[in-house]
């Protein structure tokens, strides 16, 4: 049953961070692998711990090379996109301008100096804004990651939940139609959905507010997060946060919906897997109560898998803000990537690129270690 | 791996052939096929069945649906079911191309990567590695971006973003069939490794695979036209969903001109969906899963 065992591990999507981790190999005639891992460097949850860590280094070193390649290897060229007709026409504005940005430089030194400048948190300089693309960034991430951190945890609770019905009432009415519901969920173009929820519910209706993400006559709470319901809230301005939550739900619901189709079509997977195993039938022979069976043992081991698809999904997210932030004119990061995109702002695009690329990594960190710290077995691998 | 012999990949397509007709049963394999037939001849058919010229502005601005134009006109007096009807010609085709080269290119790599192993698998998996490491939309952006907004541009971006999925399915894939007797055996007969690669193996990898691609087309085809909703694909007067969609949020009171396209958008991959879905609970459940796993 060993290698039932193995088997039986809860599917687990490949991350990004998957790649080059050394399986723990004893030698030949070695002892089993806890003791070789104990003796090779402290406790394996460490080991782990430091592996995922260095893998992400690399891998954010990849970000910024890509990042980087993508937006100077290509033909776009960002002179035509910035200057004028008539400035284009004059070499010497021309050979100014390409020498103020730092594009007369071979491209080796420019991406040293892009390095070196990410070093000190130096992104550039926006060539639409005139403003460092840190500033412009630190402006408009908490904006973004309000509505994605909104978005998933909707889709959490209620993916998780849809999952758990279907799994339990496999087969039979209310799993066929989350099925159906989901998939219609995973088929929606998330631009087309905003734009409908936004004419329905606030044009039509007028049951939701506007585009932005808190009545303009209210002014934004002051606060340090940059997370309008938090520092509503912690400021105890109840009407801005009233305000804001309103602003937000229909963005976010209107973004989770893909991420509840695939985590209500995930969880039920999950929960079905675990409901087969030996120890639910034996828990259930025990005659436990149902409710103590399904949060105890059976939620708890297929928790694994949901926290992995969780953090695959907050990419799909950020992906959407994309596209759905034009529609409620939400001033977050997605807004600012495409309009760095269509005017070839290159400062502007590698610094979103590589901030969304970092910031994608960090969550598929940490849902690597939750991972870990849930499932000892994850760390011997 | 658990290399029982339940696993094998050959077995697993020889289920999939045995097990169709039960699948075509199921109620979502016939609306999925219905659906996907019915776009299929919509896209072939477009200037039989369209009523008017997709791109001529010769009616009233902004018509409400009704009589002579069903689904309303746009600002530009263009009637809007016959520019969906084109549009079935614009996205389904460049779709499916798209889903094809991602297999063929993401396929390729990825059994090279299982079966040659070392440097290749490395170099190749960790490429995979970096394209996962961005969300999809913001990498396809920067690229289409960069490449300059149009259509054929944003169809090579959404392919950047789309191979490695496959990568890493076939390279899954290949691994398990790899040290099995039949291939070594092959080898030992002396088979090319190219040779061992294309009878050998890739027959026992192909069933998956196809099953992936037929749930990729609704990722595909959102992708693409969101690209052309953001401005990054189809050029106007072009009928394509995305861009239409794109136009109607200027003419917002006038939902018409944005929903129908939407619609179009939606029925397609929800088509592909249902098929694709039904599909993969037809397979052996290991392999099934293993796909799951990957097409996110």
């Amino acid at each position: 049953m060993q290698e039932q065992e193995g088997a039986a591990l809860p599917p687990r999507p490949a991350t990004p961070l998957d790649g080059g981790g050394e399986p723990v190999s004893p030698g030949p005639g070695a002892p089993p692998a806890r003791p070789a891992a104990r003796r090779r460097g402290g406790h394996p949850l460490a080991r782990f711990l430091v592996r995922r860590i260095l893998m992400a280094v690399l891998l954010a070193w990849g970000i910024t090379l890509v990042t980087f390649v993508l937006t100077n290897l290509v033909p776009g060229d960002p002179v035509a996109a910035n200057l004028g007709q008539r400035a284009l026409g004059d070499p010497a504005i021309v050979a100014q301008w390409r020498a103020d940005h730092g594009l007369d430089k071979p491209l080796w030194e420019q991406y040293l100096l892009h390095l070196q400048g990410l070093t000190h948190g130096d992104l550039g300089t926006s060539q639409q804004s005139h403003r460092p693309v840190s500033e412009d960034l630190a402006e408009f991430v908490p904006a973004t990651l309000e509505l994605a951190g909104a978005a998933i945890l909707v889709s959490l609770v209620l993916g998780v939940a849809f999952g758990v019905v279907a799994a339990l009432r496999r087969d039979r009415l209310p799993d066929h139609l989350l099925r159906v519901l989901s998939l219609i969920g995973i088929s929606v173009p998330t631009f087309w959905l905003a734009l409908v929820a936004f004419y329905v519910f606030f044009y039509r209706l007028q049951i939701t507010p506007g585009s932005g993400r808190v009545d303009p006559a209210l002014g934004a709470a002051p606060g340090v997060t940059g997370l309008q319901t938090v520092d509503a809230l912690l400021a105890g301005r109840w009407d801005i946060f009233v305000s804001a939550a309103g602003h937000l739900i229909t963005p976010a619901l209107v973004l989770a919906l893909y991420t509840i189709g695939l985590l209500t079509r995930f969880t039920r997977s999950a929960v079905l897997e675990v409901l087969g195993q030996d120890y639910v039938r034996a828990a259930r022979a025990k005659g436990l109560p149902g409710r103590v069976i399904l949060f105890r043992y059976v939620l708890r081991s297929a928790l694994v898998p949901i926290i992995t698809v969780a953090g695959l999904a907050f990419g799909s997210l950020l992906s959407g803000t994309v596209l759905v932030e034009a529609i409620f004119a939400w001033p977050g990061v997605g807004q600012y990537a495409y309009k760095s995109a269509t005017t070839l702002d290159l400062p502007a695009v590698m610094g979103v690129g590589l901030v969304v690329g970092i910031v994608y990594l960090v969550i598929n960190l940490i849902v690597d270690v939750l991972y870990g710290i849930i499932d000892p077995r994850v760390r011997l691998q | 791996m658990t290399g029982d012999a339940k696993a094998d990949g050959v077995l697993a397509r020889k289920g999939l052939i045995r097990r169709l007709p039960e699948a075509w049963r199921q109620p979502l394999a016939v609306v999925g096929a219905v659906l996907a037939v019915g776009w299929l001849v919509v896209a072939l058919a477009a200037p039989l069945l369209a009523p008017h010229d997709p791109l001529a502005q010769d009616l009233p601005r902004l018509a409400a649906p009704g009589p002579g134009h069903w689904f309303g006109t746009d600002q530009l007096g263009r009637d809007i079911l016959s520019r969906v009807m084109y549009g079935a010609r614009v996205s389904i085709p460049l779709t499916l191309l798209l889903v094809a080269l991602s297999v063929l290119i993401g396929g390729l790599l990825g059994a090279c990567a299982g079966y040659f192993g070392r440097w290749v698998d490395e170099t190749i998996m960790r490429l995979a590695d970096l394209v996962f490491a961005f969300p999809t939309v913001i990498l396809a952006m920067v690229v289409a971006a960069a490449l300059g907004a149009s259509l054929a541009n944003a169809v090579l971006a959404v392919l950047v973003v789309a191979w490695p999925a496959y990568a890493r399915v076939t390279r899954g894939l290949v691994l398990g069939v790899r040290g099995r007797e039949f291939v070594l055996s092959g080898r030992l007969l002396g088979f090319s490794a190219w040779r061992s690669l294309r009878v050998d193996v890739l027959p026992n990898v192909t069933g998956p695979v196809l099953v992936l691609a037929t749930l990729d087309i609704g990722t595909a085809l959102l992708l693409l036209s969101g690209l052309s909703f953001l401005g990054l694909g189809a050029k106007p007067p072009s009928p394509e969903w995305g861009a239409m969609v794109a136009s109607g949020v200027e003419v917002f009171d006038s939902w018409w001109v944005a929903t129908f396209p939407g619609l179009a958008i939606l029925t397609v991959v929800l088509a592909f969906n249902f098929l694709g879905d039904t599909l993969r609970d037809a397979l052996d459940p290991r392999t099934a899963r293993a796909i799951k796993e990957r097409a996110l």
